[in-house]
Order: structure tokens, then sequence, then C-alpha cells
């Protein structure tokens, strides 16, 4: 029975939970600028992601096979996005075994292969510019799109060390102004004593990485793109596809519509 | 050709079952826009069956690789990523055309009599539809898969005294597990289609006994027949006029539906959820358990109902899926609580047409509060009349209270109504 009312009541107060959780913050995102036509982008965005990703992320549904698709030919698939045991129409599987994955991180990685189904474009870009230094972290990093999260920031030397910069505003009507006011990744928290306050990433000028902001912004975008992809590679196909099917059921259209009103003068 | 008929009519009657099935089916000359969708309801079921057979080729009904037998289907079957969003799509689009095909029903009366028996049929086939969706919901093994369906099976354990039992039967087990998504599976793909096809015969065959209803709600059999033709005034032959007129309908919702399933195939996370994406954890409960849109509103009212709703009662939330039971269950009344002179909506007066308004709205409403978090719009402030309470669960009482009255009240107002005089020939 407990089990049972436990159920009922995460039901019926599903809803509240959840706006708790995101309710009382206001996560402000950059929308990501990415092409899923653009090829290059694409390339760049697997080489990133099996430098950085794949050691601890696994993309079991995905094959190396499948990155013909960005024309990347076998050869360089072999060669250089693989590990040599691996075959060519194996799928992507972290190097990193699921128990060291527990004994490291608390819980193992998730399966990277339709996480952009999962979170979105813009959560996935939002959260790699999310990043700061955290010394009460197990990992020493902490993120403000993903609060807690167990992943340190593998990217850091890339981007350089964020610092986490908070601002305080006395009611809410002044920080959600000023919230509008700031362009890119915010988030707008309740304080104490009734104070609001507002979170960015800057760059620690202390520790810069070896690329610049832009750069790296680039980086992050390139490796959406290609997570995106790998969500659904087919989606191109779907999608150009799709207006072939249009223009082809336009066309029908027309002439059943034609052929209705001819028969249908007789009853009219 | 005529050889190879003659033989069969001597044997089976074939000539006869398509003649008095559609082709010399007569019907009233004056459907309406929004009789296209009976035929596109059957069209979408053909739709439905077609891919869901070829799903199951690769599909793998075991707790351990559902979610990547999906993925498979999704990446390495040659055309599997069309055939699943057809399949995806199709049963939201499903959803879209009944409600509509029952919007039509309401509207023109075509539950009155002699259609009864046409519209119990497909109150049932409806009913069949909802279980349909909720067993093959949870094929893809996904988090909103699988704790949906323990938020339905746990409805049965509200049931008092058998509940807990009933809801193990249904399972299979102590939650939902492999044994549950197996005979889940064999409902989706055998019992419940089968079901399904033989309402569906029953229905079509009830109508083409009867003859269909029109948006005048005239009675075609009734009028004098046309020397000329031998039918009655109003009436034409289905085919090929609804022949030809169905196929245009039929291309005019595939442009529609090829749109979504083309471009949007996951619209906005209503046909296809984020949260699916991720694979059942029976150890991690999501935040936010929403059903799929279309049983939304019914969710809604199981949500709106208070588990104190008598004093005098022990507070359960049976209360709650009792409402959500009868409010799916109630269309079956329908012929039987209208007591009005006419049948179409175009004759009615006022107080009908303002019912009918308010459940459409009552329905809309709860169908978005469904979706929703109770807490969307905040709650009352302390000094709230009645009680302390969310905005939104206010307003989902009002309601389910509106909901149920629409057809609790309808005896009385149908038959007070101010109705207009019903012509003899279809307009």
């Amino acid at each position: 029975m407990n089990k049972l009312a436990f159920l009922l009541a995460a039901m019926l107060i599903a809803g509240p939970g959840a706006t708790l959780a995101s309710g009382g913050a206001d996560l402000r995102m950059e929308a990501v600028e990415i092409n899923r036509l653009d090829v290059a982008s694409l390339q760049r965005g697997a080489r990133n992601f099996v430098n950085y990703c794949l050691n601890c992320h696994s993309a079991k549904y995905m094959r190396y096979q499948r990155l013909t698709d960005l024309g990347i030919d076998s050869s360089m698939i072999e060669g250089n996005l693989m590990f040599a045991s691996r075959k060519i129409g194996d799928t992507m599987t972290a190097a990193m075994t699921p128990a060291d994955a527990k004994a490291w991180f608390g819980l193992p990685p998730p399966d990277l292969s339709v996480e952009a189904h999962v979170r979105g474009t813009d959560w996935l870009y939002n959260y790699f510019l999310g990043f700061y230094r955290d010394d009460q972290a197990a990992s020493g990093w902490n993120n403000i799109v993903f609060p807690n999260v167990a992943m340190p920031h593998v990217a850091w030397q890339l981007s350089g060390i964020g610092k986490l910069v908070e601002t305080e505003y006395d009611d809410h009507e002044k920080a959600q102004a000023a919230l509008i006011a700031i362009k890119g990744l915010a988030k707008l928290e309740p304080g104490k004593n009734g104070k609001w306050i507002i979170q960015t990433v800057q760059p620690d000028p202390d520790a810069p990485g070896t690329m610049t902001p832009v750069q790296y912004e680039l980086w992050v975008a390139d490796l959406v793109n290609y997570l995106d992809y790998m969500a659904e590679p087919d989606k191109n196909k779907r999608i150009s596809i799709g207006i072939g099917v249009l223009i082809y059921l336009g066309v029908l259209f027309a002439f059943a519509y034609a052929l209705k009103r001819s028969y249908w003068k007789e009853v009219h | 050709m005529q050889k190879i008929l003659n033989w069969i009519d001597a044997r089976f009657p074939l000539t006869a079952l398509w003649e008095s099935q559609w082709g010399k089916y007569v019907a009233p000359k004056n459907f309406n826009f929004w009789y296209y969708f009976g035929s596109l309801a059957m069209f979408v079921l053909v739709l439905q069956l077609a891919t869901g057979i070829l799903l199951t080729m690769n599909y793998k009904p075991d707790a351990a690789r559902a979610f990547e037998s999906v993925e498979y289907i999704m990446r390495d079957v040659e055309w599997g990523w069309l055939i699943r969003y057809m399949h995806s799509t199709g049963a939201s689009a499903f959803f879209i055309v009944v409600y509509l095909h029952m919007f039509r029903g309401l509207m023109y009366g075509s539950y009155r009599k002699p259609r009864e028996l046409t519209w119990i049929f497909g109150c049932l086939i409806y009913l069949c539809l909802m279980a349909e969706a909720f067993f093959g919901y949870l094929l893809p093994w996904g988090q909103m898969s699988y704790w949906g369906a323990q938020v339905i099976v746990n409805l049965f354990a509200t049931v008092p005294f058998i509940g807990e039992g009933l809801s193990q039967w249904i399972r299979g087990d102590y939650t939902i597990s492999d044994i549950t998504l197996n005979r889940f599976f064999a409902f989706h793909v055998a019992a419940v289609p089968l079901a399904l096809l033989g309402l569906v015969a029953a229905h079509m065959m009830a109508l083409h006994e009867t003859g269909s209803n029109n948006p005048d709600g005239i009675e075609i059999k009734q009028q004098p027949k046309n020397p000329a033709t031998g039918l009655p005034l109003d009436g034409i032959y289905s085919h090929p006029y609804y022949t030809i007129k169905d196929i245009v309908g039929v291309i005019f919702f595939l442009v529609v539906f090829s749109i979504i399933l083309f471009f949007v195939p996951d619209m906005g996370g209503y046909f296809l959820e984020a949260n699916n994406y991720i694979p059942a954890n029976p150890l991690q409960t999501p935040e936010h358990i929403a059903p799929v849109w279309y049983f939304t509103p019914y969710y809604a009212i199981l949500r709106a109902v208070p588990s104190k709703l008598f004093p005098f009662l022990p507070a359960s939330q049976f209360y709650g899926v009792l409402a959500m039971g009868v409010s799916a269950m109630i269309f079956f009344a329908l012929p039987w609580l209208d007591r009005s002179k006419v049948k179409s909506i175009r004759y009615r007066g006022t107080l009908y047409k303002s019912w009918l308004a308010a459940f459409v709205v009552s329905f809309l409403i709860l169908g978005y509060l469904g979706v929703v978090p109770v807490t969307v719009w905040g709650q009352f402030a302390d000094g709230f009349p009645m009680y302390a309470a969310d905005r939104a669960t206010v307003l989902a009482r009002v309601l389910t209270v509106i909901y149920f009255l629409f057809f609790i009240l309808m005896p009385w107002y149908t038959a007070r109504d101010k109705t207009k005089p019903v012509p003899d020939r279809v307009t």
C-alpha cells in the first residue's frame, strides 16, 4: 500500500515538484546556431566527440561506419577516430568500463546516442558554457545549467577556467530586468532574505584557455551539431524526402480535386 | 472476369457484400467537411496496421532489448525511421481524427435513433483505441513509457478491496517489468487490434443498415423516391461520389500528416516525448509524469477530483479514478440522454448550442491542464473565499463539473430547447 500511495502521490504532486525544481530559478539560455547541412562543422563535431566525450560516454547505437555520412572515408575513421581493437561496423562504446565509471563518478555517464533528443540542442550548448570552478564539488567543477553535475569540465584546457559571478538584487523586478539585459547564459535564483541573485559564468583572466571564448563557442556548437546528427542520422534524408513527398501530394491533390469536381457536377 | 465473379457469387456473397456496404450504398448528398473523418479513421487504422506489422519484424519485446531495438529500427533498418515515425505520428493522428469524428456525431445527433448501435460500437472502438495506445506506449521502453504505465496500472490499485491484487494481475509482477512488457506487446499487436477490426466491421455494418445521418439530421430513407433513379430524393450512391470525395480527403490528410512526419515528427514533445529517449529506469522516477496529449483531458479530471470527496466516506484516490472512468464511458449513454425533437445542431436552440460549446471548451482546457503541472497558474491567496488551492486545480474542478453536467442535464435542456422546424429536403 505504501508503494501505491507513493506512486499516486508522485503522480499528483509531480507537477508541483517539477515547478519547484525549475520554478524558483529562471535559466536564460543562449540559442545555439548550428546548421545540419554544414558537413565541415559535423566533421569537426565528430572529432571533438571522439576526442573529448567517448572516453567516458558511449554512443552505443551509433556505428563508426555511419560517419561516412559526414564525408569521412573509412580509412580516416579507422585510422583516426577508432580505437585500434574495434571494427568499423561496431558501435561507439566508451573506453571506460561501467564499473570504473561508477567508482569514479558515482554513476555511469549516460549514453549519448540520443542525448540531443532528451535535452535539446540549446540545453547542450549552454551546458558546455555553464561550467565553473567549484572547490566544494567532488570533481572540482560545477555547472549553472546542471547544478552539482558529476561530470568534470573535460574541455577546460580549451575554454580556460570559468568562475561563478553572482550579483545580488533587492527585488524580483529589478533582477528580472537585469536578466533580460544580460546577453548569453545567465540564471536568476532566489537568494537569502527575499533578495534575488543572478549567476553568470565569467572567464578567469588568470587562467585562460588555448581558445578565445568565441573559438570555444564555435567548438561547442560543432560538437552540439554532431550530437544532434547522431541522435537521428537520417534527419537530413527525412527532410529532403519530405519536400519531395509534399510536392508529389500537392500535384496528386490537384488532380484528385479536379476529378471530384467533375464527378460531383451531376450531383449539384 | 464476369465468369469468375459469377463463380464466386454462387459460393460467397461477394457482389452482395460490396453493394450493400459501399458500391450501391445510398448516402445523403450533403455531407460536409466533418464527414471526412470517418473514412480518415479507417485510413489511419490501415496505416497503423501496416506500419505496425513492419515494426514487429524488428522490434524486440524484451525489457533488456526493447529500447535498443527501437533505435536499431531508427538507424539500421532500411526505411525503419520512416515506418516508425509513420506509426508514432499515426497514433496521434488517429486520436485527432477520432475526436473530430465523435464531435461530428455530437453536432449532428448521429447517435440518435435509429443509430444507437452504430454509436455504441463507435464508443467501444474509442475505448479499444485508448487501450491500444496505452499498451503500445509501453513498448519503446523509455522513461515515460515505463512510468506512465506504472501510474495507469496503479490507478486500478485504488479500487476498494481488490485493487492491489487487480493491479498485480494486470502487470503480472509487483512492478512494471519484462513480463508486463511481453503481455502488453501481445495485447498491442494481437488482442486489441483483433477486437478493433471486429468492432470497426460492426460499426460499418450497423451504419450501412440504418443509413448515414447528415448535417441536417434528415432521414433520407423516409423521403419519396426519385422516379428516374429509384433513390431517395437527397440520396446518391457512395460509389463513385463519396469514393472520389474521400480520396481527396485522404490526400489532404496526407499533406498535413507528412508535414508533421517529415519535419516535426516529435511535434515539440507532444507526439514523442523527450523523456522517452531515456531508457526505462525503475529506480529513477521522472520529475514530471504526464500522459500523451490524447489522454490529458481525462488525466486532468483524475487530478481534479479530491481524495476527500465525501466527508462521510474514507479519503481515497478511487473517486478520481472513478470519475475518469465514467467520463470516458458516459458517451455510451448519449442516445438515451438526448430528448430533443431534432438531431442536427442546425435546428437546435441556443440552450443546446451553449451546452455543447461549454462541453467542448471544458474538454480542450482540461486537455491543456492535463499537460501542465497543477501549479501552472500559481495559488489563490489565503483570502480566497473557499480554501487556498492551486488556481489550475480549482478551474479543473469547475470544468470537470461542466463536463459531467453536459451529460447529466441533457435530458432536461434538450427537451426544453427551442428548436427550429426541420425541412423535408437537405439544404
